[in-house]
């Protein structure tokens, strides 16, 4: 019968593409909506998720995201380093700075100073220059989009300049970042240049990067940090989730796009759900035929559930593989750069699409196990 | 050609007194209340094994219903239906589902084939309901398109044949699994009359073998001569049955006239 019901499903070409297509067009409704919401969200933690050798960060206590920064002393991160098990603490600035191109144009831009010694925090991955060269006087590295940002489509020329709180700023380097929400350019410098770039303020340490001593979790260093230093410390992670929290609260974002994810299960489900759905009532003369030829309920349910477990599989596929393929294409588009799909979206997706589509075959099958056989005779 | 296997074994005398299912005051309403509707008023009539059986009638008097019952689709309101010696009563649920698999072959007016399936696939389905392997139910069901004269068509589907046609590739697939009931509705009713009479001929050559009861709906007075016996129904009740040669004749001429 398992092979009666594939026949039956793949017999209509049009009819399964269609279905297929259905359940894989929903699919990629609810996936690439939600990927785009989480993708938008994470560039809320762009700073944190850059820096990858620091596990714990130290703020003021009364800090609420990563942009508005209420900076720490000296004296601050004399304390941190003090505390057991700290293996290391050093700077970290971040700001937002004006920016003024060779053409007299400027652009807000998102400043950050690494610590002159350990340059912890720098960039992962270079395009053009190299990292050492940052140890040059007035150097920064800006991110590959925030290049286009500030001089367009020209290609990579280092040793162009930008001017920042009347300082000059040479390029030595273009490097991979990810984008900020409000696509500003990131430009990396060294600490003790940053503070210039900024007009001048008596403290300017906006964080302070440490990392546990091997043995030591990075929840426990961050409770011994608070507990000695009564700073704000906070793991990478807790930190990137305490921002996009942040920015959920107090940002429309969540709501705007929580309409259009909800459109998107709402349309991708009923696209699903009902294709299917379809699917099978245009074959109930078939079922009622196979039942008047004794066929058991129990295995037209069987033929039903198979029938929608293949199209719910195919379609998924589909659904996601378009998904992933736009993320793909799309990856080159400076202003997408760095949205891509995450592997809990697909499994959010796999859920929802078993779901209606378990949901669509118990609906349909109710119509099919309702059906009299005897209405085969009936025209 | 006609198969061997599958030919009537002619020349034998027919025991036309061989019952082999009995209507004992059958009676069907359909729906509750005041929307209630007597469909069939106590029907009592035997159904003979090895011989045509034809049930005529006006439209809407009962014919669709009272077959249904006896193939076990339907529940009679009243009344018992005995088959081949089991009181029908007794098969309830899984055990009916599995009688019919076993024991019942259905023509439909509409073929009801399953598009996606070629002749020979829709041959095989009884068998595969049954269980069989596919290959096995495969080579059967292409030996009796055989017997319907369609061995030629037995990789097409049932788009690709005409109404006749795919009318010839649902007897043989009512037949594959040799059941001991055959109920046809209305067999050639979509069909026009040269086909009609090839699929009323194969029913009364290849579908009728002893110890088989073959029970045909029909509107469609050209055929009335195919039948060994005919049961005449008006208003959910049996009204005439005829079973010898005189009478099938008359009743032919009587509405040819
Ligand atoms: N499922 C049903 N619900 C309600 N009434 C029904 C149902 N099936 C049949 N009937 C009624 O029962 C009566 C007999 O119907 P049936 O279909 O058996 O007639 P028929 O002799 O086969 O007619 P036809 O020659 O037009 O096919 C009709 O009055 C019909 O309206
Ligand atoms: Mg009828």
């Amino acid at each position: 019968m398992n092979w009666i019901a594939w026949k039956m499903l793949t017999g209509d070409r049009a009819k399964y593409f269609g279905t297929v297509f259905g359940v894989a067009f929903g699919v990629l409704l609810i996936s690439q909506q939600t990927s785009i919401f989480v993708s938008l969200m994470r560039r809320t933690a762009h700073a944190v998720i850059d820096v990858r050798d620091a596990s714990v960060w130290v703020m003021d206590p009364h800090q609420q995201n990563a942009d508005e920064i209420k900076p720490l002393s000296d004296s601050d991160l004399n304390r941190i380093r003090g505390v057991e098990g700290v293996a290391w603490a050093v700077r970290y600035f971040k700001s937002l700075a004006r920016a003024k191109i060779e053409n007299g144009n400027f652009r807000q831009v998102v400043l950050l100073g690494l610590d002159d010694a350990t340059l912890v925090g720098a960039p992962v991955k270079m395009r053009e220059g190299s990292l050492a060269n940052l140890r040059r006087p007035d150097a920064i590295i800006v991110d590959k989009a925030g290049y286009e940002y500030l001089w367009g489509q020209e290609p990579v020329r280092l040793g162009r300049t930008l001017e920042m709180n009347d300082h000059r700023a040479v390029l030595v380097g273009i490097c991979e970042a990810t984008a900020p929400f409000q696509t500003f350019p990131v430009v990396y410098t060294r600490y003790s240049q940053a503070v210039q770039f900024v007009a001048g303020e008596r403290k300017v340490m906006s964080f302070v990067l440490t990392k546990p001593q091997t043995g030591i979790s990075d929840q426990t260093l961050a409770e011994r940090i608070h507990d000695k230093t009564g700073l704000m410390a906070q793991s990478r992670r807790e930190f990137m989730w305490f921002i996009i929290g942040y920015y959920m609260r107090n940002t429309g974002i969540p709501i705007n796009f929580g309409i259009t994810i909800a459109l998107g299960f709402i349309v991708g489900t009923a696209i699903a759900g009902q294709t299917f759905y379809l699917f099978t009532l245009e074959n109930l003369k078939q079922f009622g035929a196979l039942k008047a030829m004794g066929v058991s309920d129990l295995k037209i349910t069987g033929m039903v559930l198979l029938q929608a477990t293949i199209v719910g599989v195919i379609g998924y596929g589909l659904g996601i593989g378009m998904t992933a393929l736009f993320f793909e294409s799309t990856g080159g588009i400076t202003a997408l750069a760095g949205f891509y799909m995450p592997w809990q979206v697909a499994i959010v997706a796999a859920v929802a699409v078993a779901f209606i589509i378990v949901l669509a075959s118990f609906i349909s099958l109710r119509k099919v196990l309702m059906l009299e056989p005897a209405v085969v005779f009936r025209g | 050609m006609v198969s061997q296997v599958l030919l009537p074994t002619d020349n034998e005398p027919r025991t036309t007194d061989d019952v082999a299912i009995s209507c004992t005051g059958v009676i069907k309403d359909f729906g509750e209340g005041d929307a209630k509707v007597r469909a069939l008023y106590g029907i009592d009539v035997d159904i003979h094994a090895s011989e045509l059986t034809l049930l005529i009638g006006p439209s809407g008097c009962g014919k669709t219903t009272l077959i249904s019952i006896i193939a076990g689709l339907l529940n009679p309101t009243e009344g018992e239906i005995n088959l081949f010696g089991t009181p029908q009563s007794e098969l309830r649920g899984r055990k009916l589902v599995q009688f019919r698999a076993e024991n019942v072959g259905f023509v439909f007016q509409q073929y009801n084939l399953l598009p996606a399936l070629t002749a020979t696939e829709n041959v095989a389905v009884p068998l595969l309901i049954q269980g069989w392997k596919r290959p096995a139910a495969l080579k059967v069901a292409r030996e009796t398109l055989v017997a319907v004269d369609l061995e030629q068509r037995a990789d097409q589907f049932p788009s690709q044949l005409s109404g006749g046609q795919q009318q010839r590739v649902a007897i043989a697939r009512a037949l594959v699994h040799q059941p001991r009931l055959l109920v046809c509705d209305e067999p050639t009713a979509a069909l026009d009359g040269k086909s009609g009479r090839t699929v009323m001929e194969l029913i009364k050559k290849v579908a009728v073998q002893p110890g088989r009861a073959v029970i045909v709906v029909t509107h469609d007075q050209r055929v009335f001569d195919y039948g060994d016996r005919i049961i005449e129904m008006a208003d959910g009740r049996v009204v005439r049955v005829a079973s010898d040669a005189a009478e099938i004749a008359h009743f032919a001429e009587k509405v040819s006239a």
